[in-house]
C-alpha cells in the first residue's frame, strides 16, 4: 500500500524531456537520490509482495484441508473436535460486531467533538485542546485498553463482552476520527466558509449546510483507514479480556433461538482475529500455523478491502465537490 | 470628515441631494495590536456606487469587512468607532448588534467567485433559506427574481439543478451576486469582484453593477482607475490605513485636491 503513491509516480518521470534528463543525469548526487527513491519503492513493493505470499503459501496447506465453502458458509470453528468444523465467520464475527460498535461509537462523537472544537469552541479552547487531542492520537494502544478494561468492564459493569471490545476500539479510533475530521474542516477554503456567514448564516447552519456535508468525504475515508487499522489491534483488546479460543458464533441475531434479545450478541464473550493468530502460533502443531495464516490472509483481505473502499468513497464524494 | 460637494457641474436639472445610506465614523480598526484602520470617516450614498481605491495593503479590504463584521469571525480583531446604517440609526459595530442580523441586511461579494459547491438554484436560494424562507412558489420566484436581476437567467434557466462549480468564471460571480441579491440587502459590499475575470465577464459586471445601484447602495473596492471612474459617483482613496480622500468621482479624477491622490490615480505610483 504505502509503495502506491511512490510507485505511481516513477512512471512520471519518463516524460521529462530527453533533453532534461540528459542534463540531470550528468549531475551524480541526483541519480544517487533517484536510485534510493526507487530503491525504497521498489523495498516496500517487495515488502508487500513478500507477506501476500508468505500467507498465500502458508494458508494453502490450509484450503487443501477445508473446503472453502465450509470455510465461509459453515457456523462452528472447532479445530480440536474429531468433528472438526473450520468456520472463519465465528473468528471474524467478533472482529465485525466489535468494529460495528466502534464505529456507530467512534464517528459521531468524535465528528461532534472535532466540529465543536473547530466551529464553536471559544478561541482559547481550541488553542489547549490541540496539544491534548495530538497526545491522545499518540497513546499506545495498550494504555487504552488499561483505561477501558477499569472504565467499560468494571466501572460500568459491562463485562467482558463485545460491548466492551467495540467501545475500547472506539476509544482507539477516536483520535483518529478527530484528527481526520480536523483536516477535512481546514480543508474547506476560507472563502467558502466566508461566503456562508456572509450570507447571514448562524454558525449552526454554517456547521449543518456546509462544514459537515463538504468535509464528509475526509471523515468516511479517515474513519474507514483508522477502522482498517484498529482490527489488527491485538494488546487493548486482550486486556479487557477477550477470549482467546471460542467455537460458535455470537447470539442473536447470528445464532441462538429466536426468543433471544436482539442485542443479546453485544454481551456475548467474544474473540477478534488477531488474538486466535496469536493464539495459534505459539503452539507446536504445524497444524494450527496454516490456521492462523489463513486467518491472516482473510485480515489482510479486509484491510486491503477497507482501504479500497477508503478511495473508492472519496473519489465518488468528492466528484460534487469543488471549489 | 471630509466634506462632500454635492452639486454636480455641468447638469440639467438640480440632482435631489444624494442619502447617505451609512455614515463610517471615527473608525479604527485592529487586527491583534496592528491598526489597520486610523480614524476612518466618510458617508455610503443611498442608490449610488462608492469606489475604494488605493494601493495594496492600504486597508480596502479590511474597511469593506467592517461593514458585514467580516472580521468577527477570528479572533484578536477589534472595532472602534460607528457605522451607522440609516434610516434606524443603527451601529452596525456596536457589541450589542449581532452580527448575523448585520449580515441580513449587508451582503457581500468576494475577489474571487465562491459559489458553494452545491446547486445553481441551491446557491441562489441559501440566503432565503437561512431566513427561514420555505415553500417552492416563494423560493423558485425569488430565485428566478435573482438570477433576472444578476443578467443569470437567461444563461441557467434550464440548467438550475446543476453544480453552479460547473459555470464559467464570469457567470460563477454572477451566481455569487445573484446570491448577494435575493435576500434584498441595503448594502451590497463588493470586493475587486472582477479582478479574477476576463474582459468580456468585466464589462458585464460593471454594466451589472450600474443597474443594481438603482435599488441598493454598492461599495466597491476596485483596483482599476477606469472602471472606478465608469462605475462609482463617490470615490474614497485610501492610503496606509487612512481615508486621504473622499469626494465625488468626476472630481477625484478631473481634479483630485490631494498630490497623493493625483499620483496614484495618474499612476505615478501604487
Ligand atoms: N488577518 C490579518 N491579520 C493581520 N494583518 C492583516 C490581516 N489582514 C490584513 N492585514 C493587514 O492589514 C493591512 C490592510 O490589509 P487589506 O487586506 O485591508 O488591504 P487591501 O487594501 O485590501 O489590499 P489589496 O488591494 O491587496 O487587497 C495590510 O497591511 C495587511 O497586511
Ligand atoms: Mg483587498
Amino acid at each position: 500500500m504505502i509503495a502506491a503513491p511512490l510507485g505511481s509516480s516513477l512512471p512520471a518521470a519518463g516524460r521529462i524531456s530527453d533533453r532534461l534528463r540528459k542534463r540531470a543525469s550528468r549531475h551524480v548526487p541526483e541519480r544517487i537520490i533517484e536510485f534510493l527513491l526507487f530503491a525504497a519503492a521498489l523495498g516496500s513493493v517487495f515488502t508487500t509482495a513478500a507477506i501476500v505470499y508468505v500467507l498465500v503459501k502458508e494458508s494453502w496447506v490450509f484450503f487443501q484441508a477445508v473446503p472453502l465453502a465450509q470455510f465461509l458458509f459453515d457456523t462452528q470453528w472447532t479445530p480440536l473436535f474429531d468433528d472438526a468444523h473450520f468456520a472463519i465467520m465465528v473468528l471474524l464475527s467478533g472482529t465485525i460486531t466489535s468494529s460495528a460498535v466502534a464505529l456507530l461509537v467512534a464517528i459521531p462523537l468524535g465528528a461532534v467533538i472535532a466540529i465543536y472544537l473547530s466551529e464553536f469552541a471559544p478561541f482559547a479552547v481550541r488553542e489547549v485542546a490541540k496539544p491534548f487531542l495530538e497526545l491522545l492520537a499518540g497513546v499506545p494502544s495498550i494504555v487504552y485498553g488499561l483505561l477501558a478494561l477499569g472504565l467499560f468492564v468494571y466501572e460500568f459493569g459491562l463485562g467482558q463482552s463485545i460491548l466492551s471490545a467495540g467501545l475500547t476500539l472506539a476509544l482507539l479510533i477516536l483520535p483518529v476520527v478527530i484528527v481526520a475530521t480536523r483536516e477535512a474542516i481546514r480543508g474547506i477554503p476560507r472563502i467558502i466558509r466566508e461566503g456562508a456567514y456572509a450570507c447571514g448564516a448562524t454558525n449552526w447552519q454554517t456547521v449543518r449546510d456546509h462544514i459537515l456535508p463538504y468535509s464528509t468525504p475526509g471523515i468516511l475515508t479517515g474513519v474507514i483507514i483508522g477502522m482498517a487499522r484498529a482490527i489488527g489491534e491485538t494488546a487493548p483488546i486482550i486486556t479487557i479480556g477477550a477470549l482467546t479460543f471460542i467455537a460458535f458464533l455470537p447470539p442473536a441475531p447470528f445464532a441462538g433461538d429466536p426468543p433471544a434479545g436482539p442485542f443479546d450478541w453485544l454481551f456475548a464473550p467474544f474473540t477478534v482475529m488477531p488474538i486466535q493468530m496469536f493464539n495459534w502460533t505459539s503452539r507446536p502443531e504445524a497444524a494450527f500455523q496454516a490456521n492462523a495464516a489463513a486467518a491472516g490472509f482473510v485480515l489482510v483481505l479486509m484491510t486491503l478491502a477497507m482501504n479500497a473502499a477508503a478511495i473508492w468513497l472519496r473519489y465518488r464524494l468528492r466528484r460534487d465537490i469543488k471549489w | 470628515m471630509i466634506e462632500v460637494t454635492t452639486n454636480r457641474s455641468g447638469g440639467a436639472a438640480p440632482e435631489a441631494a444624494p442619502q447617505a445610506k451609512a455614515e463610517v465614523s471615527n473608525l479604527s480598526f485592529y487586527y491583534g495590536d496592528f491598526r489597520a484602520l486610523k480614524d476612518v470617516g466618510m458617508p455610503v450614498y443611498d442608490k449610488k456606487v462608492t469606489a475604494l481605491i488605493g494601493p495594496s495593503g492600504c486597508g480596502k479590504s479590511t474597511l469593506l469587512r467592517c461593514f458585514n463584521r467580516m472580521h468577527d469571525l477570528y479572533p484578536g480583531n477589534r472595532y472602534e468607532g460607528r457605522i451607522t446604517l440609516h434610516p434606524d440609526d443603527t451601529n452596525l459595530l456596536a457589541a450589542g448588534v449581532d452580527p448575523i442580523e448585520v449580515r441580513m441586511r449587508i451582503s457581500m461579494v468576494f475577489q474571487k467567485p465562491n459559489p458553494f459547491p452545491k446547486s445553481i438554484y441551491e446557491n441562489v436560494a441559501y440566503g432565503l433559506r437561512v431566513r427561514g424562507v420555505r415553500g417552492r412558489v416563494a423560493l423558485d420566484e425569488r430565485v428566478e427574481q435573482a438570477l433576472r436581476g444578476a443578467f443569470l437567467w437567461d444563461e441557467v434557466k434550464d440548467r438550475l439543478h446543476e453544480m453552479g462549480a460547473n459555470l464559467s468564471d464570469g457567470q460563477q460571480q454572477r451566481l455569487c451576486i445573484a446570491r448577494a441579491l435575493a435576500t434584498e440587502p441595503e448594502i451590497i459590499l463588493f470586493d475587486e469582484p472582477t479582478s479574477a475575470l476576463d474582459p468580456i465577464a468585466t464589462a458585464s459586471i460593471e454594466e451589472l453593477v450600474t443597474e443594481l445601484k438603482e435599488r441598493v447602495a454598492i461599495l466597491i473596492i476596485t483596483h482599476n482607475m477606469q472602471q472606478a471612474a465608469r462605475v462609482s459617483e463617490t470615490t474614497a482613496y485610501m492610503y496606509l490605513g487612512e481615508l486621504i480622500e473622499f469626494g465625488l468621482t468626476d472630481e477625484i479624477f478631473i481634479k483630485p485636491r490631494k498630490k497623493q491622490t493625483e499620483d496614484y490615480i495618474t499612476g505615478r505610483f501604487g
